[in-house]
């Protein structure tokens, strides 16, 4: 590893197994979920994931734009995946690249699995992620914070969607990947759960792993993902739980 | 469809509520909304701010990058401002290519941000005709609420101000340094519905204005730029009545781009 580029590669792992922010090889970055982040949207949700912040908004069952989309027998689903110029270190200009129109693909029909779409004919479920800072696992990220604006806009859902990327880092499998990890490790697999089901709707992997792995790979993503969850509904819980009746204490 | 006749009805209530100088919200005409401004909301930017008027959110962040002057100002470094009105900030959006509206929203915060001078292009130059910075200035719209152009110039002056020059990172010095701001522009928006004219509008009365015009002042007691919107016209008694207004609105919230906090 670290052939490629004059870059001098950073230590990724200590020997007692430590990572460059210190975290062990199955620890996920401070996430904090705020549903309903937005005025405008009928549903959104703002997600910092590690130095990760992705807004996230739901408009719609409503019309379908261009009408061409339109499906006679259920919602057709679309997303935008985009990043804000300032959100990484180069300025990226602004609009959707390649990358991103590839993004989105993969999340609208990750989303296409869990949708009760055919409640909806003839309408459009429009899902905008944006990234506003980026360090790596944006996709993960606005999956989770469109899949708790889904649910903040009331769409009926089979289940929420948390998702995660898993790595090789030094030689280790490791969960939650930051900047550097992915720049310099050595695989890079983000995959989003059904956690009813335990069946994953968006998986994708790039670097070089065996098969056994891959296992390991998988299992440690599907545990994040079960963690990543039980945030998603609290952060809902959150916003819709009902308090205790007021003025029970005076 | 059901949305327009509500869209009717609203505008009738909100030129109702004008004629007696009452506002939707509760607001008097001479009223802006809760401003709050957070710099420094996105690290990956060389500068960056949060601004929320009421329930309008805008999020401005700066890129400084080395490039080459222009030929006719081998002297200066270059300014870019661009405004994206993303489809994920009002459900009246597409998304495409920019809409007249962004791109309107672009150039009268580009215009006030040059004809105030706000940065000295000079200091911005590294070696003339040859190596200069470029800065940009990204605005991104999070929520769409009414009055973008006076919450995307304070995001954008707040970033300025507390930006700082990635020398360091480029080769260009031996350390970072900040990117000093020399004046402050605040514009100041004002629709008039039916004959009242209030200041800071929501997107409902924008919806309902007959005519919109904005006002940047700076803080040296000059106006920088100016730009009517909308359908809709004002006497020259209004417009002398409309920046008397925008001075002393522009001084309050010139406060929170200094300080950057509510």
């Amino acid at each position: 590893m670290g052939s490629v580029g004059a870059k001098e590669v950073p230590v990724l792992l200590t020997p007692d197994g430590r990572r460059i922010d210190g975290r062990t090889l199955d620890e996920l970055r401070p996430i904090r979920i705020e549903a309903g982040a937005l005025h405008q949207a009928d549903g959104s949700a703002f997600v910092e994931w590690g130095a990760n912040k992705v807004m996230a908004a739901v408009y719609g069952p409503r019309e379908v734009h261009p009408r061409h989309l339109q499906q006679n027998n259920k919602a057709v689903i679309q997303c935008r995946y985009n990043m804000a110029a300032f959100s990484v270190d180069e300025r990226k200009r602004p609009g959707l690249d390649r990358r991103s129109q590839e993004i989105s693909k993969v999340i609208a029909e990750a989303f296409e699995s869990v949708v009760f779409a055919e409640e909806y004919p003839r309408t459009s479920i429009d899902i905008y992620i944006e990234v506003l800072q980026a360090n790596a696992g944006t996709r993960c990220a606005g999956l989770v914070a469109a899949s708790v604006a889904l649910a903040d806009a009331g769409i009926p859902m089979v289940d929420l969607l948390p998702a995660v990327a898993v790595g090789k880092v030094g030689g280790a499998i490791a969960l939650d990947l930051r900047k550097e990890e992915d720049n310099y490790g050595e695989a890079d697999l983000p995959m989003a759960l059904v956690p009813q089901s335990g069946r994953l709707v968006l998986l994708q992997m790039e670097g070089h792993m065996t098969e056994e792995e891959l296992a390991r790979s998988l299992d440690l993503g599907v545990q994040g993902c079960r963690t990543i969850y039980e945030k998603m509904k609290a952060a809902l819980r959150e916003r819709y739980a009902v308090g205790p009746p007021a003025g029970g204490a005076a | 469809m059901s949305g327009e006749v509500t869209a009717e009805i609203l505008t009738t209530h909100i030129l109702d509520l004008a004629a007696e100088g009452k506002r939707l919200d509760g607001r008097t005409p001479d009223e802006y909304r809760r401003i709050t401004v957070e710099p420094g909301f996105v690290v990956s930017a060389d500068g960056s701010a949060l601004v929320r008027l009421g329930d309008t959110a805008v999020l401005a962040g700066i890129k400084l990058e080395p490039g080459k002057p222009f030929p006719d100002t081998p002297n200066a470094g270059v300014l870019s401002t661009n405004a994206e009105l993303i489809p994920l900030s009002n459900p009246t959006f597409e998304p495409g290519p920019p809409q007249p509206g962004a791109i309107e929203v672009s150039r009268v915060v580009d215009r006030a941000i040059r004809a105030a001078e706000t940065i000295d292009l000079t200091r911005l130059c590294v070696t003339p005709s040859e190596k200069c910075w470029t800065c940009f200035t990204d605005v991104h719209v999070l929520d769409h609420s009414g009055n973008l152009i006076d919450a995307s110039l304070l995001a954008a002056v707040t970033a300025l101000a507390h930006a700082t020059v990635p020398a360091k990172r480029f080769g260009i010095a031996e350390a970072d340094y900040p990117l000093e701001v020399q004046h402050f522009p605040i514009e100041c928006t004002f629709v008039r519905l039916g004959d009242t004219i209030v200041v800071d509008p929501t997107f409902d009365e924008e919806q309902a204005a007959q005519g919109r015009l904005t006002v940047a002042t700076d803080e040296t007691g000059r106006i920088v730029a100016m730009q009517k919107g909308l359908v809709g016209a004002f006497s020259p008694d209004d417009v002398k009545e409309i920046v008397g207004r925008a001075f002393v609105h522009g001084e309050r919230l010139r406060a929170f781009a200094r300080g950057g906090s509510a």
